[in-house]
């Protein structure tokens, strides 16, 4: 056993943290952030998303507003969707590319007013998505507010996340009930009832656990009580505080990439399966349109789903070969980047990039996992897929 | 078992219980929190040979894989199938029903005391 959680660099706490510590949390490094991983247990966490709730403290991510009257423009030219069709009120996942076509991050842009756009990417990517998106917009008229730091995010995902967040007192949020998937909401927080105080919220039915859910983004300094209002709320109904480590399962149960792992700048969109995030019909230039009309070089691997028999994940970082006992580099046909034992399954479930060949749906395949070569076949993505009722 | 503060502990987290020739194996508390939930333990076969510092045996969580190293040299006596069965025991009651390996020696080697681990865990 081997421990490397040290770290030199000094860490920054979320505003949720003195909750995070009373709830017995630990902690983990991400992005410089020092985040809960879990609670108590992550398999717990993890089955409370998938038939409960649970609540997620999201603070370390990137937002990123772009105000002024060509913004949906600048955004059509920064990014690869057609963001200037996106409605006030709608959100749209979407990729910022490198000129050569890679992916410097993936992101969601939430259109909150119609020169107003709030871009929420990857913490680890908060540094060259604003540096980017300053320099991309500067050619319109439009303005780049890197707000991150006065912005909390906390999200509630689970079957139950509407009969929670909708019952959470002073929380006020019109149309609650009738909010799409992928559309948000301005609401209110009233902490204390009979007080004037009062916190805008905006209302994501956004997530990133294959559930139904919101994001709730708010100011830091409200943060705390709308947490405690939400666990307050929700714990009759098996709601818990969920960490990072089962939001990793969680999304990795979904087909869900995540930067680092599934994408990045040698990766390009049409690879991790996301073609159609790229717009190549929507007019006038974007970045790393060229490239992405010139497409993946030949032979690039493609992202599939593995799904294996016994107990033993492949992980990142896994080589996959074509046969039980093909040689290490002509039988080597791909790589795992993001496994587990799947808790909702049951089963080692795995993504990976692997060569076109060897990427069909039910293509027979082997996982190195530590010397022994695990048998897998490829499966369309995702692995999980709540049942819905609409 | 002994309590764990009369136990004799490695840098790779294990606790050694010892009651004559037999060392009883598993991971402390600390180890196994920082796993997370453990799914599958992998455990040598009874009556194979180990060798102090070689990995005998895998300790898989949904995040991450630990790997046991035999704290001694010697011969594997009785493994924990209940821990096979039921992985969460490693959590839930890492130094009593968790543990993994009973392993005959000869030879001591040098091990760390409860209180020199404790400081090298920081608890």
């Amino acid at each position: 056993m081997t421990d490397s959680s040290e770290s030199n660099t000094p860490e920054r706490l979320s505003p949720l943290h003195a909750q995070h510590v009373a709830a017995g949390a630990s902690f983990t490094d991400f992005a410089g952030w020092q985040m809960p991983v879990r609670y108590s247990s992550d398999l717990a966490e993890h089955h409370a998303v998938r038939t409960a709730a649970g609540v997620f403290d999201l603070s370390h991510m990137a937002e990123i507003v772009i105000l002024g009257p060509e913004s949906a423009d600048a955004l059509d030219y920064a990014l690869a969707g057609k963001i200037s069709a996106v409605a006030i009120g709608q959100a749209k996942y979407s990729l910022l590319l490198g000129r050569e076509g890679g992916i410097v991050d993936d992101l969601v842009a939430y259109r909150t007013g119609e020169d107003r756009f709030l871009i929420v990417a990857n913490a680890s990517n908060r540094a060259v998505v604003a540096e980017q998106l300053l320099e991309r917009c500067s050619l319109f008229d439009c303005q780049v507010f890197d707000e991150s730091d006065d912005i909390a995010l906390i999200a509630v995902q689970g079957p139950k996340a509407y009969e929670i967040l909708s019952q959470v007192p002073g929380v006020q949020v019109d149309g609650l009930a009738d909010l799409k998937y992928y559309w948000s909401t301005p609401g209110t927080f009233k902490p204390v009832p009979g007080e004037r105080e009062t916190h805008e919220l905006l209302v994501a039915r956004t997530g990133y656990t294959g559930e139904d859910g919101f994001e709730l983004y708010v100011a830091p300094d409200a943060a705390p009580l709308l947490w405690d209002a939400i666990m307050e709320t929700g714990a009759g109904s098996g709601l818990v505080p969920a960490g990072l480590a089962s939001r990793d399962t969680l999304r990795l149960e979904a087909g869900m990439p995540l930067y680092g792992h599934e994408l990045g700048l040698d990766t390009f969109p049409a690879q991790a399966g996301l073609g159609r995030v790229v717009n190549l019909k929507k007019e006038g230039d974007f970045v790393g349109r060229e490239a992405a009309e010139t497409g993946a070089p030949d032979g690039a691997p493609i992202l599939v789903g593995l799904v294996s028999e016994g107990k033993r994940a492949g992980r990142a970082g896994y080589e996959v070969y074509s046969s039980p006992d093909a040689g290490l580099v002509e039988g080597r046909v791909g790589v795992i980047t993001s496994g587990a034992l799947s808790p909702t399954l049951g089963y080692p479930i795995a993504m990976a990039y692997v060569d076109a060949a060897s990427a069909s749906d039910g293509a027979e395949l082997f996982i190195d996992v530590r010397g022994t070569r695990v048998p897998a076949s490829v499966v369309a993505l995702p692995f999980y897929k709540r049942e819905t009722n609409s | 078992m002994s309590e764990p503060t009369a136990r004799k502990y490695t840098k790779e987290h294990e606790w050694i219980d010892i009651e004559g020739s037999v060392a009883t194996v598993g991971i402390t508390a600390y180890a196994a929190d920082k796993l997370g939930d453990v799914v599958f333990v992998d455990l040598p076969t009874i009556g194979s040979s180990v060798a102090e510092g070689r990995v005998v045996g895998e300790i898989e969580s949904t995040k991450s894989v630990g790997e046991l190293f035999a704290p001694v040299n010697g011969t594997v006596l009785d493994i924990n199938e209940a821990v096979v069965a039921t992985p969460e025991l490693v959590n839930s009651d890492p130094f009593g029903e968790g543990w993994l390996i009973k392993v005959e020696f000869t030879e001591l080697p040098e091990l760390l005391t409860y209180e020199q681990y404790s400081a090298l865990v920081g608890e």
